[in-house]
């Protein structure tokens, strides 16, 4: 029996603002570089400057004897202990995984690994040491280029693995049974030779992005009680104490991980970090507490990098425009070495690739490969926005092809509101949309049609800054994950989340998540979920999370899964509490169960005034005084949710770009997107995500690219070079949403984490491109900067552009403009 | 981010900050609003044994009307240049130009001297003191001196303040009346100038009766684009005859190539962009 209570107060639904932020914006907080322990050391990190080469020696001689240095390692010191960082989902089970270690011990496999370490009473003494270690480095060949690393002769990564690629994988929806018709490639080989049907090959770029969190990362370590405490600015302390166990060999009950407030992750912060369990070794051997808090520097070259892929696309349509086929073909750069999802992330791409399509052939093919670059790990949609930028950009070349409207050729082969619960080619089973109502909303609010005729207008005025529409129709899967799922995958652990609610004697409540927030507003989201589901206010809930200690149960944040699976698991629960007081409240009323009903926080006995609140309950429940035989005197409740399916957030995305023909400037003025999350909790949450997710998709169409020189440096290491756009970079959005609850939970909820970013790039791109189509450029790649446009206009025009040398160091960019050769010489 | 370690005075009169500055010898630097130096102290690409700092000189920090001319403080910080109503009056072009630096936090703390001194070719101040004429009070321990802003940039990085001196006041005469507009081109935009240009007209019966071009970021220092300012001279400012006076942009000039911006889009960029400030100016 499950009491389902009227939900009450609205508080579903409520654009609260959230409970968490009065105190976060007054600073009324602990990051983790705040915590200061008794007793601690500071940890200095001394980084190698090569992509590739051997380690000759390391003289820690002087930096030894500097003031306040208590101690100097390197990886000799560390190997026996250090274990490999883990990887949970390898893809490939038939290979060992080349070991991961986090300090180098003979070789350096990119810039930025760590080779040695200073320990020192004060963070300042451990950076001046730190500049007195001389690290001898034979260099080697780096592997840079995806490509190339793939080629007879190219220098190996790992030489103990043989080869560069990691794995092919290879996915065709005939072969696994989502199709019924032939495979892809087969199709696609006959539609080259039918006269009624276009084939379209495109061969795309998703450069590598750096997630950039706001908070750098940093990890305190206490090994002085009989618990060893690591307190770190972390996404997933679960899933890191139990790899502490893992990777250390520690006995998991002897760990306890605390993430105190998080400043942001954006999947950067969901990684085992080698400075984690160096801070841990360290403290251990010294017995004294120690401290690591990277510099921004430090984070852009070490903390693990974002998507990085060569697309090979190619899609099959009949004439009539309704395709046959599509076929994927990724190139993805690991880096150096496998993180906890390196290997996983391109493939989760693999079951989303059909997109909001339907597609009666499909196949994925993924070569992952290693090279001398920052390890590639999950950054914000983590393989859904690869795919998405291929079937969204890939639809509007088709559209070209045949001449179509975009919008209509996308209707034209979406699956169709009365479609769903809709089984598509990669295997997933939608189990509710509607891309119609999103699109048609989107094309109100953006006035498609009128922005057409002017795009036709300013084409015929030849003006100087044309009008690019850029279309964007995405779904995605949320609520990672199934657990089956991932056992399917081979993974090392589940996809479900836990919680625990405790009715405390004075009638309040304390919500236990293992979903543990950085950012997203979880107090305040599930207290409001609490707050309906049981009737007390939302001001009597108290939201734990982020300490094993006190939320010992969880699998953390990152996926877009808190709500759809951490949510469920709240929910759930609050149904346990609700009927556990009802035995207690009918032994109170001197009434039947049956004739009991709940709503509004109350158990009232049907047809009569009488009634009890289930704060009465709680306290009668505490007194335990008189309670009916046999039960146990608590409310208390967990539960542990494991989905059955994802969830599938979609939306329609709408950009009118301009782009100015004479300097290449691209400037967006109008985004319009219709997004559909399902129910929603709290609809100022969801805006601040979307706006968010929005300007990460953004950037990655128009502003950021890691790049890398020849010797495998990252070039752009610092705020300055590496550019996020700001507030200033981007127009006001215009938001809304259609409402198609999902299936799959109580609460008709899919997710909204990664919407923004997923759905946005795609629909920029597409707007560049089809503002400056008519002069022949079909292509410009990512971030398409006011440089490049420029270049493929020209190109366009027949004009080459010998694009000149870029000189190592010019002037120019504050910080880029300095001449590492020459520090001292710049500024005079 | 933590720099090397420093001493750090902060004297109240010029005379002591160059005494101070004199004593440092050439491992002293001299702090103005920091937003450049400190990202490189703490970068450790410079380690100073003593820094100083300008800020407790309070009257560095004036604007003020002198003659036929506009005395700024080299402690000015932005924020003041671009508000300041002499300034806004008879030295628009820089009331302009100051407003495209940076963000509002940048220009609350950096300052008018600070950003010259720095010299970096990407900055904005350098090619609007150039193209005003602008002169540069530098105080030494034998007294000061006035450099003109044709003699005040010598390289990148590198002016014409000498070892034991400070910048304490830049000179700009009046340009009551003038046609301005400071057109920057940056990659986001709280960004430096990947290329700018900064045009200054006096217009006299529908046609130009003088011109004042400086470009920023074409070249080691700013540049007068006395090409384009003769090519206007006499020219009615109309559409045509803009954009082909700004054909001579490019010249003298040695644009840089980095990831931004190879040299040949910023030679294609000066050229667009000298057209649109000066029509921007016109009006
Ligand atoms: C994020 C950011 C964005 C920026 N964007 C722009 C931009 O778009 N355009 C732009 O023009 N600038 C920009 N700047 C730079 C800004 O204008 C700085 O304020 C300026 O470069 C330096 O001024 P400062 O007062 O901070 O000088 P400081 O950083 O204190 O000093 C800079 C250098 O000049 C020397 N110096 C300073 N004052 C004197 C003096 N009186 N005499 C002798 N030497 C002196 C110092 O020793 C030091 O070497 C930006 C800065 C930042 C941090």
């Amino acid at each position: 029996m499950t009491t389902t209570a009227e939900p009450t107060a609205s508080e579903l639904g409520r654009a609260r603002t959230r409970k968490e932020d009065a105190r976060l914006i007054t600073g009324r907080t602990r990051w983790t570089d705040n915590i200061a322990l008794p007793g601690m050391l500071h940890i200095a990190f001394v980084r190698s400057t090569f992509a590739h080469g051997r380690i000759v020696s390391i003289d820690t001689s002087e930096a030894k004897k500097a003031p306040g240095v208590f101690a100097v390692y390197t990886g000799e010191d560390f190997d026996a202990e250090q274990g490999g960082l883990p990887t949970a989902i390898p893809v490939n089970a038939d290979d060992p995984i080349p070991r991961h270690v986090s300090i180098a011990v003979d070789t350096v496999r990119f810039a930025g690994e760590i080779v040695a370490i200073v320990v020192a009473r004060d963070a300042a003494s451990a950076k001046d040491a730190s500049e007195l270690i001389e690290v001898d480095i034979d260099p080697l060949d780096p592997v840079l280029d995806m490509e190339a690393a793939q080629q007879e002769g190219s220098p190996i990564v790992h030489p103990d693995f043989g080869k560069n690629k990691w794995v092919t994988f290879e996915f065709d929806s005939a072969a696994a049974g989502a199709t019924t018709g032939e495979p892809a490639d087969a199709v696609i080989a006959a539609a080259e030779n039918d006269p009624d049907s276009v084939v379209v090959k495109r061969r795309w770029r998703q450069q590598r992005l750096i997630p950039a969190f706001m908070e750098p990362r940093s990890t305190v370590v206490d090994p002085t009680g009989e618990q060893i405490v690591m307190y770190s600015a972390t996404q997933v302390p679960h899933i890191l104490r139990t790899m502490l166990g893992v990777v250390l060999g520690l006995p998991e009950q002897k760990v306890r991980v605390i993430a105190p407030d998080v400043g942001g992750g954006f999947g950067g912060k969901l990684q085992i970090c080698p400075e984690e369990i160096l801070t841990l070794l360290v403290a251990r051997k010294l017995g004294k507490p120690a401290k690591w808090t990277e510099t921004r520097s430090e984070s852009l070259v070490a903390a693990h990098h974002g998507r990085d892929q060569i697309q090979d696309i190619t899609v099959a349509a009949k004439k009539d425009g309704t395709i046959t086929a599509l076929k994927m073909e990724l190139t993805a750069d690991m880096g150096a070495y496998f993180g906890i999802f390196t290997p996983a992330v391109p493939v989760l791409g693999a079951f989303i690739g059909p997109a909001i399509y339907k597609v009666p052939a499909y196949s994925f093919v993924c070569h992952e490969i290693f090279t001398n670059k920052t390890p590639v790990d999950a950054y914000r949609g983590a393989g859904r926005p690869e795919v998405t930028f291929a079937a969204e950009r890939i639809i509007d070349e088709l559209a070209t092809e045949l001449g179509r409207d975009p919008l209509e050729l996308r209707e034209q082969n979406w699956i169709k509101h009365d479609e769903f619960p809709y089984t598509q080619a990669g295997g997933l089973t939608y189990d509710s949309g509607n891309y119609e109502a999103a699109t048609k909303k989107a094309k109100e609010l953006f006035d498609y049609d009128a922005l057409r005729r002017e795009q036709e207008e300013r084409r015929r005025n030849n003006d100087p800054i044309q009008l690019g529409i850029g279309i964007s129709v995405f779904t995605e899967m949320c609520g990672l994950a199934p657990s089956r799922v991932l056992g399917s995958l081979g993974a090392g652990a589940g996809g479900w989340e836990h919680a625990s609610i405790r009715m405390l004697a004075t009638g309040k409540v304390e919500v236990v998540t293992g979903s543990s927030a950085h950012g997203q507003g979880h107090e305040t989201a599930w207290s409001q979920i609490v707050a309906d589901r049981l009737g007390v206010a939302f001001e009597d809930i108290e939201v734990l999370h982020g300490d094993t200690q006190i939320a010992p149960k969880g699998l953390d944040t990152y996926g877009s899964r808190s709500l759809p699976v951490g949510g469920t698991a709240v929910v759930k629960c609050a149904d346990k509490v609700i009927e556990k007081a009802k035995i207690i409240a009918a032994h109170m009323l001197e009434a039947s169960e049956d004739d009991l009903e709940f709503g509004s926080g109350r158990f009232s006995v049907k047809g009569t005034e009488k009634g009890v609140t289930i704060q009465e309950v709680a306290f009668a429940t505490f007194l335990a005084h008189d309670l009916p035989d046999g039960v146990e005197p608590s409310l208390d409740a967990e539960y542990t949710f494991d989905p059955e399916n994802f969830s599938y957030p979609h939306g329609t995305h709408l950009a009118a770009m301009e782009v100015d023909t004479e300097t290449g400037k691209v400037s967006i003025r109008h985004y319009v997107c219709v997004d559909d999350i399902g129910n929603v909790v709290n609809p100022l949450i969801v805006e601040g995500q979307v706006h968010g997710g929005l300007a990460q998709g953004i950037a990655q169409a128009l502003f950021e690219e890691a790049n890398y020189d020849e010797q495998g440096t990252l070039v752009n290491g610092t705020f300055v070079d590496y550019t996020l756009p700001s507030a200033a970079d981007l127009p006001s959005f215009t938001t809304a949403r259609t409402e198609t609850p999902a299936t799959s939970n109580p609460l008709g909820v899919k997710g909204v984490g990664e919407a923004g970013t997923i759905a946005s790039t795609p629909a920029i791109v597409n707007g560049v491109i089809d503002a400056v189509r008519y002069l022949g450029v079909e292509q410009v790649e990512m971030p398409c900067t006011a440089q490049r446009v420029w270049r493929a206009i020209q190109e366009a025009k027949g004009r080459s552009t010998q694009e000149t040398p870029i000189d190592t160091h010019s002037p120019g960019a504050g910080l880029g403009s300095i001449d590492p050769n020459n520090p001292q010489g710049e500024v005079q | 981010m933590i720099p090397a370690k420093f001493d750090y005075v902060r004297p109240s009169t010029v005379e002591e900050a160059v005494s101070a500055l004199q004593q440092g010898g050439d491992d002293a630097k001299i702090l103005a609003g920091g937003q450049s130096l400190l990202p490189v102290l703490r970068l450790r690409l410079a380690a100073p044994s003593v820094v100083i700092d300008l800020g407790g000189i309070a009257e560095l920090r004036q604007i003020s009307e002198d003659g036929d001319r506009i005395a700024i403080g080299a402690m000015a910080p932005h924020h003041d240049v671009m508000r300041d109503d002499l300034v806004k009056q008879h030295v628009t072009l820089l009331s302009q130009a100051t407003a495209t630096v940076a963000d509002p936090q940048v220009r609350h703390r950096g300052t008018l001297g600070g950003a010259l001194a720095h010299a970096d070719p990407a900055g904005d101040l350098g090619a609007v003191a150039l193209a005003l004429d602008a002169e540069f009070v530098i105080a030494g321990s034998s007294g000061t001196r006035t450099v003109p802003a044709t003699e005040f940039f010598v390289d990148y990085f590198t002016t014409a303040i000498g070892e034991g001196e400070i910048l304490t006041q830049v000179r700009f005469p009046k340009y009551t009346g003038w046609s301005t507009h400071y057109e920057k081109f940056n990659r986001t935009a709280q960004a430096w100038s990947m290329v700018a240009v900064a045009a200054a007209l006096r217009v006299e019966g529908g046609s130009v009766a003088e011109a004042r071009i400086g470009l920023t970021n074409m070249g080691t220092t700013p540049i007068r684009a006395t090409g384009v300012e003769q090519a206007l001279v006499g020219q009615p400012a109309t559409a045509d005859s803009v954009r082909a006076a700004a054909e001579h942009a490019t010249e003298g000039t040695a644009a840089p190539s980095d990831a931004d911006a190879a040299a040949d889009y910023r030679e294609h960029l000066a050229k667009v962009l000298t057209g649109r400030a000066v029509l921007a100016a016109a009006g």
